[in-house]
């Protein structure tokens, strides 16, 4: 079966604004008798719950923090990306364009990816006239840096807390409509379910974290902003919560996951200490614009680095891409920091790790500049490990960090059910198998903000006021499904931590399904998640009830959608017999090493279908038109 | 390392709560704080017992959700950091650490080390914000701000709302949180409109919310993982002051 991605007709240019003039609107007064329910409130969450109470529907947000402002866009660091074209140096929304459909290796959607470089233009106003205190230049205008995968400057960033600021931004917006009584907000409060009643999404099922009450709210729109799913591998720069519990309910409801195996191990976050690590943190892809990427050339040279004179270093991203240099796409310069490793010339005591040096930056522009540029991200560092990067380089090793697969969304944002939609990181659509830096922060607002204002509303339209009751009988199953998974849970009472039995997954997905994959190894991980599975529901131990703020609990839950999830991923990356962007198959590469696309085979959206517990998913495709762009072999030399 | 940990435990807001002694040992040094606890709370599990509760999310100093009163300072012994960034290293082999949650009384104890500081939201809402909405910003590059402008409005708008600054106060003060956001904007031209009806409707959420008067102690300053400066309560007194007299909005 083949999806309906529902691209409106026209050049690729006009498909936005003529969509725009031919959909349903509400109108002002009837906006007020649509309910409209948002999980996560993170860059994507916030801002469409904002924007859609600004326009008078009665929302209804929902996050697991203690506060909307905790999400974990909080997080990102270098900064958003906009076709503003303010430098002057050759951008435009054809080339923010082009560069996200190159840097996905031709993966992504056409007519969606040309829509978000549309909009990243009114992002930056918006988020201006909110307050959020961008970088300026000294005669007061904004000021702009280089992010991978692009040869122009068109990344806006406030210091190295971009995300900070602009979730910020959101939160107060939504702030605004929590006390005009527009925005119903439901902090420390879990979506567990999603209910579908006649082929529609009318609600869902949440855990109230402190009471554990089960509740249901009932609406005539579900948004799903809850984020990517790379707490799949454990170890990764997401939140402790992140979670793919809302999506993955949904997928089990129906709809469609697509490209699951496409994740994002990005290059620069600081290596592993050991078996008690909780997490990894990043340091911003912006450091490469003055950091330069090195390892030593003889194998096992032990000298510290500042000792290893220049020609005995291999600058290795400069010498293999010397038009791109340290700015190539973060899952070429991923790989590349795994080949070094691979061959013996990594560094630190595990050997798994590679340098990234600001000496020469600090020469050509004082201690000062680099300070101001990176200043925060320099002192996290030293706190982390304790060596001082002004004086040593930084040594940084490949992290999960991303998931450009999700649930599977029409041009309108909308699941395989409708009334379901899914924003930012949770859908699929716009960066294809790699996502460019400083992208994430522009399609979550796009997403929120100014793309589902208007396509919900054309759903909205179609539907009676009527809400569905919370009696109705698939509210009511859906709350028992809900409460016999937590009841066996807390029955098991077996030997393996949750955490034990995560790291165990997290190791199978990274050695078998992170950044390099092949046949044999997705076949053996495959068996291995599923005696996981088998045993997480024979040994796993939680304890506690469920009337109570029970941590252990919360993650037991997420953990066994995880380890589903973590199936799905393996079969879609068995599945796709070649290697594009950040899923590389060993089986398929060029003579250099680079990632080689089947474009005749799988130039498609794998959107998986759920069939049934003890049934294989089955496999439906979106295939994917390129009609304005010339598909390459990626090249960044 | 090998330690001895005595922590805050309350089973929820409605009982009382103790110090209850712990001892840990086979501790790195390279580990976090919030990395010890979860080493903590596996022990604890594997013997049935509840683990401890606390709070905390993004593990890199950002989100503001991690909260520990760790030997009398919020947040430990570090400065500019968060529980979640501080490091065993800054600990001896030995050592007894106290661990409490915050302590306020806007900030309720939900269990253990986890408190509600759902009061901070409400203060946003007061009129933490400039009414934007969506659509109907003009080119953001229209109205140019001086970069020393920009610059400190940013410094003021690193808050990440943890609350360190209310559980250093021995008043429980919330001036710090407040005057951070309202000086961000009242220094920006985009926040000039609405900044006598935003500085009056915060402060009286937060007297309403039950914080503490300001005493100029500067010790939320002092503890505050990020830095802000003690001049943001300074400007926010002056606006509102300056809203106080001349601003024809004023609510009852």
């Amino acid at each position: 079966m083949s999806l309906d991605s529902k691209i409106p007709e026209g050049p690729l240019a006009e498909k936005w604004n003529r969509h725009k003039f031919n959909i349903k609107l509400v109108n002002p007064a009837n906006k007020r008798k649509y309910d409209v329910i948002v999980v996560g409130t993170g860059l994507a969450g916030a801002s469409a719950a904002a924007t859609l109470a600004e326009l008078g529907y009665n929302v209804k947000a929902f996050c697991f923090q203690d506060s909307p402002r905790r999400a974990h866009s909080i997080a990102a660091q270098g900064g958003i990306n906009a076709a503003k074209n303010y430098q002057n140096d050759g951008d435009s929304v054809y080339r923010l364009f082009y560069d996200t459909v190159k840097g996905g290796d031709y993966r992504s959607r056409e007519a969606n990816v040309y829509r978000l470089a549309e909009v990243s233009v009114d992002i930056i106003d918006q988020c201006v006239a909110q307050g959020v205190p961008f970088a300026r230049e000294y005669g007061g205008y904004l000021t702009n840096r280089s992010f991978g995968g692009a040869q122009v400057s068109r990344t806006f960033y406030a210091r190295g807390q971009t995300g900070q600021q602009l979730l910020l931004g959101a939160y107060s917006q939504m702030s605004r409509q929590i006390s005009t009584g527009k925005i119903q907000m439901f902090p420390r409060t879990e979506m567990l379910d999603v209910v579908v009643v006649d082929g529609k999404a009318r609600g869902i099922v949440v855990r109230n974290l402190i009471t554990g009450k089960i509740e249901s709210h009932s609406a005539h729109a579900v948004l799903l902003c809850t984020g990517g799913y790379g707490n799949v591998f454990y170890l990764s720069t997401n939140a402790m919560g992140s979670n793919a519990t809302a999506a993955w309910r949904a997928y089990k409801k129906g709809a469609n996951f697509a490209n699951p195996c496409f994740t994002q191990i990005h290059p620069t976050c600081i290596p592993v200490t050991g078996t008690h690590q909780s997490k990894l943190t990043l340091m911003s892809e912006s450091l490469r614009n003055d950091g330069r990427v090195w390892v030593p050339k003889k194998e096992g040279d032990k000298r510290p680095p500042n000792e290893i004179p220049d020609d005995e270093r291999d600058y290795y991203l400069e010498r293999k891409y010397p038009s791109f240099g340290n700015l190539v796409p973060r899952d070429v310069a991923s790989r590349n920091a795994k080949m070094v490793c691979d061959d013996g010339k990594g560094v630190n005591e595990s050997g798994l790790a590679v340098y990234l040096d600001f000496r020469d930056a600090i020469k050509r522009d004082g201690e000062d500049v680099i300070r101001a540029k990176y200043g925060n991200l320099f002192q996290m560092y030293e706190k982390i490990t304790d060596e001082n990067p002004y004086k040593v380089p930084m040594k940084i090793y490949p992290a999960v960090h991303y998931t450009m697969g999700g649930l599977w969304v029409d041009y309108n944002l909308s699941t395989s059910i409708p009334g379901l939609y899914a924003l930012g990181e949770a859908n699929f659509s716009d960066h294809g198998a790699n996502r460019l830096g400083a992208s994430a922060l522009m399609q979550g607002l796009a997403d929120g903000y100014f793309v589902i204002p208007y396509t919900v509303g054309d759903y909205l339209a179609t539907l009676p006021y009527e809400k569905v009751d919370i009696d109705h009988p698939e509210f009511k199953k859906a709350e028992e499904d809900v409460k016999n998974k937590i009841k066996t849970l807390l029955s098991i009472n077996g030997k393996k931590t949750v955490d034990e039995i995560h790291r165990e997954l997290g190791k199978i997905m990274w050695d078998y399904c992170g950044m390099s994959r092949t046949k044999e190894g997705l076949e053996k991980a495959l068996k291995m998640v599923q005696e996981l599975r088998k045993e997480f529901w024979q040994n796993v131990k939680v304890i506690g009830s469920n009337e109570e703020l029970n941590m252990t609990l919360e993650k037991a839950n997420r953990v066994a959608d995880f380890l589903e999830l973590g199936e799905l991923m393996i079969r879609d990356a068995h599945d796709r017999n070649e290697s594009c962007g950040g899923h590389f198959r060993e089986e398929y590469q060029t003579p250099e090493g680079e990632a080689l696309r089947d474009d005749e085979n799988f130039s498609y959206v794998s959107a998986w279908k759920y069939a049934g517990d003890d049934k294989d998913p089955v496999l439906e495709k979106e295939n994917l038109k390129f009609e304005n762009v010339k598909l390459t072999q990626r090249s960044y030399k | 390392m090998k330690l001895k940990l005595k922590i805050w435990r309350q089973k929820n807001a409605d009982s009382k709560g103790k110090m209850v002694d712990y001892d840990i040992d086979n501790i790195s040094p390279d580990m976090s704080f919030l990395e010890m606890i979860d080493e903590l709370n596996e022990d604890l599990l594997r013997k049935g017992e509840d683990p401890v509760t606390f709070d905390h999310d993004c593990r890199e100093g950002i989100c503001g959700m991690c909260s520990m009163y760790i030997n009398g300072r919020p947040h430990g012994p570090g400065d500019l950091v968060t529980t979640c960034q501080l490091h065993m290293r800054s600990f001896k082999d030995g050592d007894t650490i106290y661990i409490e949650p915050w302590k306020a009384k806007a900030f309720p104890v939900i269990k253990d080390l986890t408190v509600d500081r759902s009061a901070f939201d409400r203060i946003i809402q007061a009129g933490g914000y400039i009414s934007a909405n969506t659509g109907s910003a003009p080119d953001a590059n229209e109205i140019p701000i001086p970069k020393d402008i920009a610059d400190e409005a940013f410094d003021a708008a690193t808050c990440i709302g943890c609350g360190a600054c209310v559980a250093a106060c021995k008043n429980a003060s919330a001036m710090l949180f407040v005057s951070a956001k309202v000086s961000q904007m009242a220094m920006l031209p985009q926040g000039k409109v609405e900044k006598e009806e935003r500085v009056q409707n915060m402060i009286a959420q937060m007297d309403a919310e039950g914080f503490g008067a300001c005493t100029n102690t500067g010790a939320c300053s002092a503890e505050c993982p990020k830095g802000i400066d003690l001049k943001n309560i300074a400007r926010m007194n002056r606006e509102y002051f300056g809203a106080s007299l001349s601003s024809q909005k004023i609510k009852a």
